[in-house]
């Protein structure tokens, strides 16, 4: 939902970003408002996953030049779990097992994080088990998953649920969710979308990373920004996914090597 | 970028119990001598036979050498360096908590064992050890209702001495190992736990071993009997100030369960471990066995060893009778520079004997952590079975995790399994915790205490939750 007189949730300027030596995000700039869900779509390589991991603050990549303002705050400056505290989500396109803690306790630990950021009480055992059986129903899942270990040997389609579950619990005022629909196939798929199409509302904004159309056939976006070789080629509304499913990616290559010639040219 | 935090050298936050209580202490010369080895026995005025026990194993320990098969580094130790007996003054046993001595009560509460009557932990008997005596037994009126004898090991040899003589030595043997056999000859206290036939105890019993004195080391002697069809959990803590020195601990703990007894003993070590350099620390050298001498009977080993700037020890069960069980829980966490080698041994004598080990080493810093393991099945241990299960964490790049296990086994169709595993705390799961909102060392701690879990439910209920607080004390202030 598009209103121009929404309040500014997140702010990219000029992002830079590299891992190790190899320089990837080569100046991002992104705006988003509450009630709106974007899209960035792109290649495998175009730096739209490492845009999410420098949003969340994994330590393997370096921010090298660029700004980004979160409700007003440097983001940049701040560790992942604060992040976190303050109502950033990443949903991993991948993840990971943690073997020994509990799915349950983990859920309980970090609800309780965000919560003392949004300045709310902790929540007892008891309280939180209501909580989250209710919220398992947003990824319709099986209340055993809360017994096992952290994704222990969980599906790829399971994991999936269990990153919106987390979702649903850590009420995030920015979610951005990396490829969430790799690996579903169409139930799963229909399941997680639903998920999310619940969560988002006015006061919130979503970030869709991913490759396929298919996502947005059940996720309608405001926005839609195409990503090459770590810039934002070009953004418009659900249309240009439309376009991009049916022209493919080649274009893309087109478009930006038109983009460098003509400094040259120009010069 | 703001996110520092990497998994790398971890440092501990500094040891809380490092304090020295300030108590006028009658202390004998330092130095070993079968002089001195008599001096401890005449303070005590023990009987003809136990200073006999002392002074053979005191020849015999002449004759040993200290041992040095073990994956540890250390300089020489002097045992003539050491003072080998040391007790706070006016140490006579008293009647009553009253008449105790209130620096050392405000020691024991400051350590978090609360002893006078008010604010006792309810269902836990404690005998408190302070430097080499026993200084308070709670619970014994009402332990002695049920026939169970808890107290110290000085007053078991005046009070039960035909107890002791029937029992003490008869699982270490005064010669058994170098450490075994220098404890024998000059140990000054420690705990007595007898269980009559077909009792069960009717509340936890735990000892808390306190050292204070710098030069002192402290040599204790625990022993629990479990007579048939009885059964008792038992718990020892132990801490000590911080010195620049290093100090000795020798202790020994034999434990005898006869027919369908359960013995279930417990431990949680934090002694001092020195400085994140190697400064100072004890030596730990602990010769613990429990013999299954019964059958049908059960013990049942757990530690949590997080403390010591070396550590030597191999609980184990040599399981004579029938159809006896063996079990071994370990949890051994090495920060900065400390060094451990401990495991244990399952002896298998009786038919359809059984053994679980389950070993779980994390080792962090510039440490070392070595698992080494006996199991051994004799030609009677007809239909005996093991399963040992032995994982090592690594935490950061400079830390060392060994595995030495040990198997003979005489019978050809024994069942002995043992699985091995080593695992790295991951960059990536550490980001998923902490881009959930759990700050870096909560999701070290999340994650070390999910690994230890295995080992944590055997604890007794007051002490698991314990033991997971002191693994994330020691894993706090992790820098990258």
């Amino acid at each position: 939902m598009i209103r121009p007189d929404a309040p500014v949730l997140l702010e990219i300027r000029d992002l830079q970003a590299r891992v190790e030596d190899q320089p990837i995000l080569k100046g991002v700039s992104l705006t988003i408002r509450a009630g709106e869900i974007h899209a960035v779509m792109g290649r495998n390589g175009s730096g739209k996953s490492t845009l999410s991991k420098v949003l969340a603050g994994h330590p393997a990549y370096t921010v090298t030049g660029g700004t980004v303002r979160y409700v007003g705050d440097d983001l940049l400056s701040l560790e992942p779990e604060l992040r976190a505290r303050a109502g950033l989500f990443l949903g991993f396109q991948y993840p990971v097992e943690i073997p020994g803690v509990s799915n349950l306790e983990f859920l309980r630990v970090a609800t309780n994080a965000r919560r003392a950021g949004k300045g709310e009480e902790e929540l007892d055992t008891f309280a939180f088990e209501d909580l989250v059986r209710e919220r398992l129903q947003v990824v319709q899942m099986d209340p055993a998953f809360l017994e096992r270990s952290v994704n222990e040997g969980f599906s790829g389609g399971e994991k999936k649920r269990n990153e919106i579950l987390q979702m649903a619990l850590l009420d995030p005022l920015v979610a951005v969710l990396d490829e969430t629909d790799s690996g579903l196939d169409i139930d799963a798929l229909r399941i997680v979308a639903g998920g999310v199409n619940h969560l988002a509302g006015p006061d919130n904004a979503t970030l869709l990373i991913t490759h396929y159309q298919r996502l947005l056939d059940v996720i309608t976006p405001d926005y839609v920004h195409v990503m090459a070789v770590g810039r934002i080629l070009r953004t418009g509304g659900k249309e240009l996914a439309l376009e991009l499913e049916e022209r493919g990616y080649d274009w893309v290559d087109a478009e930006l090597a038109a983009l460098e010639r003509t400094p040259a040219e120009v010069g | 970028m703001a996110s520092s935090a990497t998994v790398g050298d971890l440092v501990s936050q500094p040891y809380k119990y490092g304090f020295v209580t300030d108590i006028e202490t009658e202390k004998i010369a330092k130095g070993l001598s079968e002089d001195v080895v008599r001096l401890i026995s005449a303070k005590k005025n023990e009987p003809a036979f136990l200073l006999d026990f002392r002074l053979r194993s005191f020849r015999q320990w002449l004759q040993m050498e200290e041992p040095d098969w073990a994956t540890l580094g250390h300089p020489p130790i002097d045992y003539q360096e050491i003072i080998y007996y040391a007790a706070p003054k006016q140490q006579e046993k008293k009647a009553s908590l009253d008449e105790v001595d209130p620096k050392l009560l405000e020691t024991f509460e400051k350590l978090g064992i609360p002893l006078s009557e008010q604010k006792r932990l309810s269902n836990v008997a404690v005998d408190a050890v302070f430097d080499s005596v026993s200084i308070a037994t709670t619970y014994r009126e009402k332990l002695a209702e049920h026939g169970v004898i808890f107290c110290s090991i000085s007053e078991a040899v005046k009070d039960h001495a035909d107890l002791i003589e029937k029992y003490l030595g008869t699982v270490v043997p005064g010669n058994d190992n170098y450490f075994a056999a220098l404890n024998s000859a000059v140990f000054s206290d420690g705990s007595f736990v007898f269980i009559p036939k077909r009792v069960e105890c009717p509340m936890e019993l735990s000892t808390y071993f306190r050292i204070n004195s710098g030069d002192t080391g402290q040599f204790e002697r625990t022993l629990i009997v479990a007579e048939e069809g009885a059964s008792v959990s038992y718990l020892e803590g132990c801490t000590a100030p911080m010195f620049d020195t290093n100090q000795l601990h020798a202790a020994v703990v034999e434990l005898v369960a006869l027919d369908d007894a359960s013995i279930k003993y417990s431990t949680v070590q934090n002694w001092y471990a020195g400085d994140e350099n190697g400064k100072g620390g004890i030596y730990n050298f602990v010769t613990k066995r429990g013999q299954c001498r019964g059958d049908r009977s059960h013990i049942s080993w757990t530690q949590v060893e997080t403390g010591s700037a070396i550590t030597w020890k191999y609980p184990s069960c040599v399981l004579q009778g029938a159809d006896s069980v063996g079990e071994f829980y370990s949890v051994a966490l090495t920060n900065n520079r400390q060094q451990a080698d401990t495991g244990t041994k399952m002896i298998h004598v009786g038919p359809r004997t059984r053994s679980t080990i389950v070993s779980k080493g994390i080792s962090a810093g510039h440490s070392s952590n070595s698992y080494r393991g006996l199991v051994q099945l004799g030609p009677k241990a007809v239909g005996a079975r093991n399963y040992s299960q032995c994982d090592s964490m690594l935490i950061g790049d400079q830390a060392a995790a060994n595995t030495y296990p040990y198997i003979r086994s005489q019978q050809p169709d024994a069942s002995i399994e043992h699985e091995a595993s080593t695992c790295r705390i991951s960059a990536d799961q550490l980001f998923y915790l902490q881009s959930r909102g759990i700050a870096f060392e909560e999701a070290v701690s999340m994650m070390v205490s999910g690994f230890c879990r295995d080992v944590f439910n055997q604890l007794p209920m007051e002490f698991a939750a314990e033991a997971d607080k002191l693994l994330a004390l020691k894993l706090e202030g992790s820098v990258g």
